[in-house]
């Protein structure tokens, strides 16, 4: 996308409203007891995955932890895939062996999701090293929750990556909270992009509630990502509106109704609406027929997720050695 | 006697130590304001606050590392892993500090801390939350490791491992902490390296521990329904084993099947059968058979998790195998 473009926002609408419907969706069905495991919702953090995906090449590499439905979703899998690995169908796009937490799409450089804070962070720093090392300009987008930052192995790969000059965005989705403990309480820095500091890295703040923000920035600190090749480190904040996963209540006694209430005051779906209803760029009708239009994917993905095989008995040893 | 739930009897015996001894204190991830990520230490925190009941980072090298360090002067930390899955980042410092200290110092120094929390598959976590990981920590010198199946054993063993001057590491399957028990009211503690028979039999043991070891007495009765009567033996402590009365049953019932959740190569049942033919080859009628989990990472998918952790059907068919009726 050059930047004589217009920014893609209605295809942006189009993304969270889809991801905000999907996972809606999948809390039903975990309630009916058709999804199992733990299932972490990214309601409320939409805005990130969107913009920053959305700026990135479809050829860059994107690695994420075990949140990851909307960032799998604004990648371009398909819902009905994502919908059928959610329910360890033979369909989905780990073809049932991964399960909520642990999303691939191989055809799409989406590396997965996992589900051990900060191991996967490594993992990014390794796919940035192989694109120095092949000469490739390809980038790496890691997104990872502030609650990896104290890690090990956040701190081991982000100086790797800056001592080899390695082309990675490191995101840390800063919702406040790591499970059920605050960042104040569990980081000594308070402003968590101050962390790539210790390794030389620079560093940007980009607001995570509003998609427009997140992109413009995005697209800037990739593009220079690519050409510098050197890696960056953003901090978005943002917030998350359910549980820590569904086993934990809406807002448990680590926080308030009221303090969730305040962030919805910034909801990023109804923040993009309301721009673009401003700007006349889409109308009150064209909004309800992409809403309607979402809940027809979203019940379709239901429907070939409930009807898709479970994997079949040879699954069980048949990819863990590769011929 | 109480009935309680496993979760609670854990509870209560980091409790009433810490009541007992003031070096003991409780650390770990969301241990304390949000009361335990599966509540094992609820009330801990309104009980003796922040400096005894410890909230941490997601670190645990570093904060394993920090209970390491304090144990070396006297304090005697007990570490929460959240789950044991995320141990393996600790593995360092509990393998090559924790476990070594002592040798490397000729001694000088000791290592009096608990490593606790759950283990083992729940339900539908997949790969990388579904690991038996006992094996690995009986493999080092230097530490003890407990896995307790019901809520007395649990409550007993966590206060003996408490008050034990070495590294213990406390398996509890996750799946156990709601299952309930009789627990003795008062102080008592349960020795390190003592089995215990859960149901006496005549035809063949069935040896188990955690989990394992509920699923065994549930497969009991369906084989009694047989007309084969099993002998349930929990070595409740893995490191050190207690041998004599595993001997002790294997004399009686001269068959064995050993049950572990965990995978089968190189696991606590290898180790378990090796001993158990070098010491009672003599009245072995059969092999000594194992029944594991799969060989597998644990897949997410319902009917791939099942076929991928011990069953009834397998604990019977191996059963069956030793007894010569298949
Ligand atoms: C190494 C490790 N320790 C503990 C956990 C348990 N756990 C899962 S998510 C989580 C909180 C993570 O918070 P954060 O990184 O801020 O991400 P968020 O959930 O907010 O997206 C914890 C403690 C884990 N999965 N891995």
């Amino acid at each position: 996308m050059t930047s004589k473009q217009k920014p893609p926002f209605i295809e942006f609408l189009r993304q969270m409203t889809l991801i905000r419907r999907f996972e809606e969706k999948a809390a039903e069905m975990y309630a009916l007891g058709k999804i199992a495991g733990f299932c972490h919702l990214y309601i409320g953090e939409e805005a990130v995955a969107v913009g920053a995906i959305g700026a990135a090449d479809p050829k860059d590499y994107i690695v994420t932890a075990y949140r990851d439905h909307g960032h799998a979703l604004a990648r371009g899998l398909e819902p009905k895939r994502v919908m059928a690995e959610l329910f360890g169908k033979a369909t989905g796009v780990s073809k049932g062996m991964g399960g909520s937490m642990h999303l691939f799409d191989a055809s799409r450089n989406f590396m997965g999701g996992y589900a051990i804070v900060g191991g996967h962070i490594p993992l990014a720093t390794g796919i940035g090293f192989a694109m120095k090392y092949e000469k490739k300009d390809q980038v790496v987008l890691c997104f990872f929750g502030e609650g990896s930052v104290p890690s090990g192995n956040f701190h081991e790969a982000l100086n790797l990556a800056s001592l080899w000059r390695l082309p990675v965005v490191y995101i840390c989705e800063n919702n406040r909270f790591g499970m059920g403990t605050p960042v104040e309480r569990s980081s000594a820095l308070y402003d968590i992009a101050h962390a790539a500091q210790a390794h030389d890295m620079p560093f940007h703040h980009i607001d995570g509630m509003d998609v427009t923000d997140v992109y413009t920035q995005m697209q800037k600190i990739i593009e220079g990502v690519r050409k510098a090749k050197r890696p960056i480190f953003v901090e978005a904040r943002t917030y998350r509106y359910m549980g820590h996963s569904m086993s934990d209540p809406a807002h448990g006694h680590y926080r308030t109704k009221a303090e969730i209430d305040e962030h919805k005051k910034r909801d990023p779906i109804l923040t993009l609406q309301q721009l673009l209803l401003e700007t006349k760029e889409i109308t009150k009708e064209e909004i309800s027929k992409m809403e309607r239009d979402i809940q027809d994917i979203v019940l379709e993905s239901v429907e070939f997720a409930d009807k898709s095989p479970e994997p079949p008995l040879s699954a069980l040893s048949e990819y863990i050695y590769a011929p | 006697m109480a009935h309680i739930a496993y979760r609670e009897a854990l509870g209560q015996a980091m409790s009433e130590e810490m009541r007992r001894d003031e070096k003991v204190f409780l650390m770990g991830e969301e241990v304390g304001f949000y009361q335990g990520a599966f509540k094992v230490s609820r009330g801990m925190l309104e009980e003796f606050g922040p400096m005894r009941v410890i909230d941490t980072p997601i670190t645990e090298a570093g904060f394993t590392g920090v209970g390491i360090g304090a144990a070396m002067v006297g304090l005697r930390p007990i570490i929460e892993m959240m789950t044991f899955n995320f141990s393996i980042l600790a593995m360092d410092q509990i393998i090559n500090n924790a476990a070594k200290i002592r040798s490397m110092s000729g001694g000088q120094f000791t290592v009096p801390m608990v490593v606790r929390g759950p283990g083992g598959s729940a339900a539908r976590l997949a790969a990388q939350h579904s690991q038996s990981l006992e094996s690995l920590y009986c493999h080092i010198a230097g530490l003890k490791v407990i896995a307790p199946s019901v809520p007395k054993d649990a409550k007993g063993l966590l206060k003996s491992a408490i008050r034990d001057n070495n590294p213990v590491i406390c398996f509890e399957a996750q799946a156990l902490y709601g299952t309930m028990g009789e627990v003795p009211e008062g102080d008592y503690t349960i020795p390190i390296g003592v089995a215990d028979v859960k149901r006496e039999g005549k035809d063949v043991t069935l040896i188990a521990w955690s989990k394992m070891l509920l699923l065994c007495l549930r497969t009991a009765e369906e084989l009694a329904k047989q007309g084969i009567d099993a002998e349930v033996v929990d070595p409740r402590t893995l490191r050190p084993l207690d041998l004599e009365t595993i001997l002790h049953s294997v004399r009686k019932t001269n068959r064995v099947v050993i049950v572990e959740e965990a995978w089968p190569y190189a696991g606590v049942s290898a180790e378990i059968a090796d001993r158990i033919s070098h010491e009672a080859l003599d009245v072995l009628d059969a092999p000594v058979e194992r029944v594991t989990g799969e060989d597998v990472p644990i897949p997410y998918a319902k009917n791939l998790e099942q076929a991928a952790l011990p069953s009834s059907e397998k604990i019977i068919h191996a059963v069956k195998k030793v007894m010569y009726l298949e």
